[in-house]
């Protein structure tokens, strides 16, 4: 079974719905997290406010947030660092995980990107 | 005319700002501790004064009352109590994460949610763990304003509920990163609170029918989270036996009509009242002539008072006027009549034909009643947090939720009944409200001290959150600091009333706004009993009182000020409010 730990930066919560302004971007990928949780894919999500501990814990993420904090989030797969700076989208964690995506899944997952700013580097 | 005399372990006092909880509270600690009770008197409000109330410092562990024997007392700040937390949760990762993330982590735990988190925490701590008061046979819970006290109170409800529904474990429940260890302990808090035997709350009210509606309102809400030993206590009743002074006679009439008028349900419970004293209620020898009210000496003469006293509200409002449009922002602690401020300066600017909206973020609004009557040029509107909650929602929902499959709306949908949520959905009203003062005067009756400051710090987090995002941020937020420090579009007035605690808690107010870069435009004294003429003794005397308070906030604290007397015509309706400004 893979293993997917995503290090959030510091948010007071993970659909990002307590901001200034709902950022629909979170909100999917917390939706996509759940998707990815369902194709046995054991997801781990960290909040730099909440669970401090498990950045100190793990030199790879504190040697990236010491090269700046703006590499939050970091996505990491078996170990392995996979992406900074962005949320991925459900093709890219898809792919990053090697899940299958169903004939059924796909329709969404365009309008999934559509939604995505473009300065926001998720579509990158 | 008698204290209170529930005698449950835990006793709370409630009710609108500045009817007395404090001073009863403390005077209900000091008879239990002469008749050989060891007490302790708890503060849980932010803008607390109950180290003036009982002439000894306090902290956050129990100090003992000097020259009161058996009787402890301390404070919860809810502030220091959120810079606790936060140095606990960041404190062990200095030096190990990057100085960059130590900062991000210290921001993200300063918000509104943490401090009203972390004062529930220690709140719930002296109510749900009985081996943390266990050394006393009476603990006394001087509640915040009333808005607060709820949230205090019904937070456990909520929290409880909140964590038994949460099954994601995504949930937002704020930076309290620990709560589901809390679970225990705040059931045990709501059990405490729902206990007959083990709580009573004391509903505290003047005999005025603004301060006994909001009782009523207290009680229902109580009634409806399983709170059932509930008591009324009225406090300040005025009667004299001399009929030749109109504003004796007003008041005395307006008390009894107040009390005549009492909604029925407040009828049905145990009442206890106390009577008006002329002497102030700060200082252990005021709580004394509480304890002991037969032994009370009559009113002594007083000399005519002499002191020059600060212009009317007129002078104030054609200042104002002359900028044509802008935010008037009255502020002040809870009861010393902001909202009629408020109304007063709408209604003057309105008659004088300039377009005006009136807006409150007051919970526990009564603007509508303030003015009665239809003024052209005049629009109120109330910042109701329930009605904001529910169009917030929509809206993120609305434009977040339409891409989400079913599991991911019902995990934003939980995420949306997080207690930050008002918090936010009532800041963005309120960042509307101060935009509209672009075209034209807007009045806003803004929420108690604690919470306004609150409003305040918020709006500066927003700010630099604000400066950050690049996402589509609402311009109306993005240009609110700018604008609540900007002198020429937004002026705030502090309200007060001549005495000695009001005028102490608007210097605290005036304070708080220095360190957020705002100057008060001015201030304006209410219900000042020296400028009203009267000659009863006993008001007289009251109004003596008030001589060192004015000259303080008209030669020290104020660049402008503005006196009101106490009015034998209660200013409600337009043409009450009138009085105040013509």
């Amino acid at each position: 079974m893979k293993k997917l730990e995503v290090f959030d930066p510091a948010m007071c919560c993970s659909t990002g719905v307590c901001g200034v302004e709902v950022d629909p971007l979170l909100v999917q990928f917390a939706a996509d997290l759940q998707w990815v949780a369902e194709h046995e894919v054991s997801v781990k999500r960290y909040n730099l406010s909440q669970e401090p501990q498990a950045f100190a814990s793990n030199p790879d993420v504190v040697k990236e947030m010491e090269a700046g904090m703006d590499r939050l989030p970091i996505l990491v797969v078996d170990g392995h660092i996979v992406s900074t700076g962005m949320y991925p989208s459900r093709p890219q964690l898809a792919q990053k995980l090697g899940i299958a995506l169903s004939t059924a899944e796909k329709p969404q997952i365009k309008v999934a990107a559509a939604s995505c700013n473009p300065k926001s580097g998720c579509c990158s | 005319m008698t204290l209170p005399s529930a005698r449950t372990r835990h006793l709370f006092f409630t009710g609108k700002g500045g009817v007395g909880k404090t001073s009863l509270s403390c005077a209900t600690g000091l008879a239990l501790s002469e008749a050989g009770k060891r007490v302790l008197i708890v503060s849980t409000d932010p803008a607390s004064n109950l180290d003036e109330v009982l002439g000894v410092s306090l902290g956050s562990r129990p100090t003992a009352v000097p020259d009161a024997p058996g009787l402890f007392a301390l404070n919860i700040d809810p502030e220091a109590s959120a810079r606790e937390y936060r140095e606990r949760m960041v404190a062990p990762y200095r030096g190990i994460l990057p100085p960059a993330a130590i900062t991000s982590m210290e921001e993200q735990f300063s918000g509104a949610c943490t401090v009203e988190i972390a004062a529930f925490d220690e709140f719930s701590k002296l109510l749900g763990q009985p081996q943390a008061t266990a050394e006393f046979d009476y603990v006394v819970f001087d509640t915040a304003p009333t808005g607060h006290t709820l949230r205090l109170l019904t937070l456990p409800s909520a929290w409880s509920e909140f964590i038994a529904s949460s099954d994601t474990g995504a949930s937002c429940l704020g930076p309290l990163a620990g709560l589901e260890k809390q679970k225990a302990l705040y059931a045990a808090t709501v059990d405490h609170l729902c206990d007959p035997a083990s709580t009573a709350v004391i509903l505290v009210s003047r005999p005025d029918a603004s301060a006994l509606r909001e009782a009523e309102r207290t009680r229902a809400e109580l009634v409806e989270l399983g709170v059932s030993n509930l008591h009324l206590a009225i406090n300040g009743l005025f009667s004299t036996e001399l009929a030749d002074d109109p504003i004796a006679n007003a008041m005395m009439k307006r008390g009894n009509a107040a009390l005549a008028a009492m909604p029925d349900a407040l009828r049905t419970l145990p009442l206890t009242m106390t009577p008006f004293l002329p002497l102030g209620t700060v200082g252990l020898a005021a709580l004394w002539q509480m304890v002991h009210l037969d032994s009370v000496a009559g009113p002594t003469k007083v000399d005519e008072a002499t002191t020059p006293l600060p212009g009317s509200l007129t002078a104030l409002v054609d200042d104002i006027a002359k900028a044509g449009h802008g935010v008037i922002m009255a502020m002040g602690k809870g009861g010393v009549g902001k909202t009629t401020v408020a109304a007063a300066i709408a209604v003057a600017l309105a008659t004088r034909g300039f377009p005006v909206q009136l807006s409150t973020t007051d919970p526990a609004a009564h603007l509508s009643e303030a003015v009665g009557e239809t003024i052209a040029q005049l629009r109120v509107s109330r910042i109701d947090p329930a009605a904001e909650i529910a169009q917030y929602t929509a809206e993120v929902l609305a434009k977040a939720g339409s891409n989400l499959d079913s599991s991911g709306r019902a995990m934003l949908e939980e995420d949306l009944r997080s207690p930050c949520t008002e918090e936010i959905a009532v800041f963005r009203a309120f960042a509307r409200a101060v935009d509209a003062g672009k075209e034209g005067f807007v009045v806003l009756d803004t929420a108690p001290t604690g919470h306004t400051i609150l409003l305040l710090d918020a709006a500066e987090s927003y700010h630099r959150e604000v400066l950050r995002t690049q996402g589509d941020m609402p311009e109306a937020v993005r240009s609110l600091l700018p604008r609540l420090r900007d002198a020429e579009y937004t002026k705030v007035l502090i309200v007060t009333l001549p005495e000695a605690t009001p005028v102490h808690e608007a210097e605290r107010l005036q304070n708080d706004l220095a360190r957020a870069k705002i100057k008060p435009y001015g201030w304006v004294i209410n219900q000042s009993l020296l400028a009203s003429g009267t000659r009863n003794p006993t008001l007289a005397q009251r109004g003596h009182y008030e001589i060192p308070f004015i000259r303080r906030v008209a030669d020290g604290l104020s660049s402008r000020c503005a006196l009101i007397p106490w009015l034998p015509v209660p200013p409600i309706g337009a043409k009450g409010l009138r009085q105040l400004s013509e």
